[in-house]
């Protein structure tokens, strides 16, 4: 059966579960998103923002789209997909399904729990009608996980109240239910002047079996609020993962995604910003290293929608082997939106000879009193620099590592978890393959 | 120490090295001047080991043994340096840390464990006095963001932390004042001794004031057109160049 027709044969299955009332708003919502899906069908390379990436490879297996059961990790057997050396919470999914054992979640302050029970419950309906789906565009992948959405992080943040350890949201797939589609649904509400740190990271453990992953998240900062949410994609190469983040901002908040891209097969980060309040400020990172076949898709879209705000962007990438990446960065100053400094920067070295890059910078700009600027370089290592290095006794292959690692140093530099920057520097190594262990 | 023979180069088809012959024994100082163009970097990058010219004819050897073969880490490993015109800038890696890598790549291709912590500090410290540099800046990104003068200086520091058997300084001399030159001519001169030598390019004489050659060797169009001693160093100061185009 194709994908399509299975997912349209198991909604109704899936809507009879019984996990949600239907005669709830979500189950409207939910309904209203399918049909989107079933009368729209998936992206192709003829839509606009899907040229340069098609999902027929990743759309031709035979998914499995619900868990049958329960699966169950041993923590020391996962331990290194995550920071575990910083003290967290932890909202832990095995296949889709919440694993109570891996993970550490409260709600005591503030809540950091579970999606599914925020979709049912009833003290949670009032937050759920002003949430839910209010900022995921209508589009066939983002529908389609609305329509199957259940389970994932809901992490709701009331005002005043900085949440004094980083949440770790981590999805694994086990290879247990053969090839599985898995679809999370998050949700963070940050209240005003609060702040909240996230990791979110999607593992596969299996090489047999494939996984897809169709993730949403809406993110919704209040006045004054700070939002640091870090995306880690370094999945096995039989995982492809599709991610959409909508991001709504009030007042003076500062968000700052992101998004470092070292695996999987295939990988699209969908990452929209909206700025409804002034003196926002937005702030994108990327940084995708990639080797093999992989094929990593980051598209951006910062809607300035208010007055004196401000984003910056920086993506960086390096392409090994017969890797491709896509950048597409789109601007949109709103004609209200005078005064606002939009920055932008996606810098691409490649070094397979088979590897590629396709970069488009897009501004949209209504208003008359606005900075924006954006650069977009796509070059090779700088020879001169490399033999500086070697002539300082340092071989070919950890000098070409060093002037990489400085390349994307910058951004780098705007991880704010220690733990995590010495993670990613190591990661970063690691997919340099070299052994290099500055201490910097 | 170093011998070059007969050595050609050309990039791009242009020659640029037409016969140069060389000799510097350890414990030696050599000054190659001329004028801009003449290939003193081209000489300076070969030696080092650059890939980018076809070196068409001639011999390099140290120490007896042909470093043609040999990579630009390579040749580093068996104590030559190359202090650049212009260093590279490298964000995100400490001074202090480069040349921790760079000491312990060398040790580690000769064998050697890495130096320890404790030895590297003390040997910092020393060094970095010998140079009069600010410990502060020992801790910013290679020569991110330095002056001209304090690229020199740094590539001076990794020249005394590397210890090297054969330094060339290409065009250390410019973009430095006049006291930052004595301190860094001091420090050269404090790191000689008769068992490694030092080839000086430069342009002028002034460095030279400080750091006196043993001889002076003239580069013009890719040849050496006149070698002699310290007095030929004076006479071109005062000469200028056009009367040896002649000869």
């Amino acid at each position: 059966m194709e994908l399509k027709e299975k997912l349209v044969a198991s909604f109704m299955a899936f809507e009879n579960r019984g996990n949600v009332d239907l005669d709830s708003k979500v189950h409207q919502v939910r309904t209203e998103a399918f049909e989107f899906f079933e009368k729209n069908d998936f992206p192709t390379k003829r839509d606009e923002n899907w040229k340069y990436t098609s999902l027929k490879s990743v759309l031709k297996h035979d998914y499995n789209v619900f868990p049958k059961k329960e699966n169950t990790l041993e923590f020391k057997d996962v331990k290194k997909y995550f920071i575990h050396d910083l003290d967290s919470y932890k909202i832990v999914f095995i296949d889709g399904v919440y694993s109570s054992f891996l993970s550490e979640t409260t709600h005591e302050g503030f809540d950091i729990c579970l999606m599914s029970s925020a979709l049912k419950m009833e003290k949670y309906s009032g937050v759920m009608e002003k949430y839910f789906n209010k900022i995921a565009p209508k589009e066939t992948l983002t529908s389609l996980n609305t329509a199957f959405a259940d389970e994932g992080a809901y992490i709701k943040i009331g005002n005043n109240t900085v949440v004094p350890r980083p949440i770790q949201v981590i999805n694994f797939s086990t290879g247990a239910e053969k090839d599985i589609i898995i679809q999370p649904r998050n949700l963070v509400i940050v209240g005003e002047n609060s702040q909240v740190q996230i990791i979110e990271r999607h593992q596969s453990l299996t090489e047999d079996h494939k996984t897809f992953t169709n993730s949403v998240t809406e993110i919704f900062a209040d006045k004054s609020s700070i939002v640091d949410y870090y995306k880690i994609q370094n999945d096995l190469e039989t995982s492809s993962l599709i991610d959409g983040t909508y991001i709504e901002q009030q007042e003076k908040s500062v968000v700052n995604v992101s998004t470092f891209s070292f695996g999987g097969k295939l990988t699209r980060n969908n990452l929209v910003f909206h700025q409804q309040g002034s003196r926002t400020e937005s702030n994108l990172n990327g940084i995708s290293i990639l080797d093999g076949k992989q094929h990593v898709d980051n598209q951006t879209l910062v809607k300035h929608n208010s007055p004196d705000c401000e984003s910056n962007e920086m993506y960086k990438g390096i392409y090994a082997g017969k890797s491709k990446g896509v950048f597409g960065g789109k601007i949109i100053v709103d004609q209200i939106a005078q005064r606002i400094n939009a920055f932008q920067k996606n810098n691409s070295i490649l070094i397979g000879e088979k590897s590629e890059i396709n970069a488009k910078p897009q501004l949209e700009i209504f208003a008359d009193d606005v900075k924006c600027s954006h650069g977009c370089t796509i070059g090779q290592l700088d020879e001169d620099a490399l033999f500086y290095l070697q002539s300082r006794g340092i071989p070919k292959k950890e000098a070409k590592a060093l002037l990489l690692f400085a390349f994307g140093n910058d951004v780098l530099e705007k991880i704010k978890i220690p733990q995590l920057k010495s993670r990613i520097r190591k990661q970063i190594a690691k997919s340099l393959k070299v052994n290099l262990e500055f201490e910097w | 120490m170093l011998k070059i023979k007969n050595l050609h180069a050309s990039i791009n088809g242009n020659d640029i090295l037409k016969g140069i012959s060389l000799e510097v024994k350890a414990g030696e100082v050599h000054a190659i001047m001329g004028p801009n163009g003449a290939g003193k970097s081209t000489l300076a990058s070969i030696i080092a080991g650059k890939e980018d010219y076809d070196v068409t004819d001639g011999e390099i050897s140290l120490d007896g043994n042909d470093i043609m073969e040999l990579s630009p880490e390579e040749r580093a490993h068996k104590g030559v340096f190359l202090s650049f015109q212009y260093p590279v800038e490298i964000p995100g890696v400490s001074v202090t840390n480069f040349i921790k890598t760079s000491i312990n790549e060398s040790r580690k291709a000769q064998g050697l464990e890495e130096m320890p912590a404790k030895d590297m500090l003390k040997m910092i410290r020393e060094k970095s006095d010998l140079l009069e540099i600010d410990r502060k800046f020992l801790s910013r990104s290679l020569n991110e963001g330095f002056s001209g003068g304090e690229k020199k200086r740094n590539e001076i520091f990794q020249m005394a932390m590397l210890e090297p058997k054969l330094a060339i300084l290409d065009e250390t001399d410019s973009g430095l004042d006049i006291d930052a030159l004595r301190i860094v001519a001091n420090g050269i001169n404090k790191l000689k001794s008769k068992d490694n030598a030092v080839i000086v390019i430069t342009h002028y004489q002034r460095l030279l004031d400080h750091i006196v050659p043993d001889f002076v060797h003239v580069l013009h169009d890719g040849k050496i057109v006149k070698s002699g001693t310290k007095e030929l160093a004076l006479e071109l100061e005062e000469k200028g160049y056009d009367w040896l185009k002649n000869i």
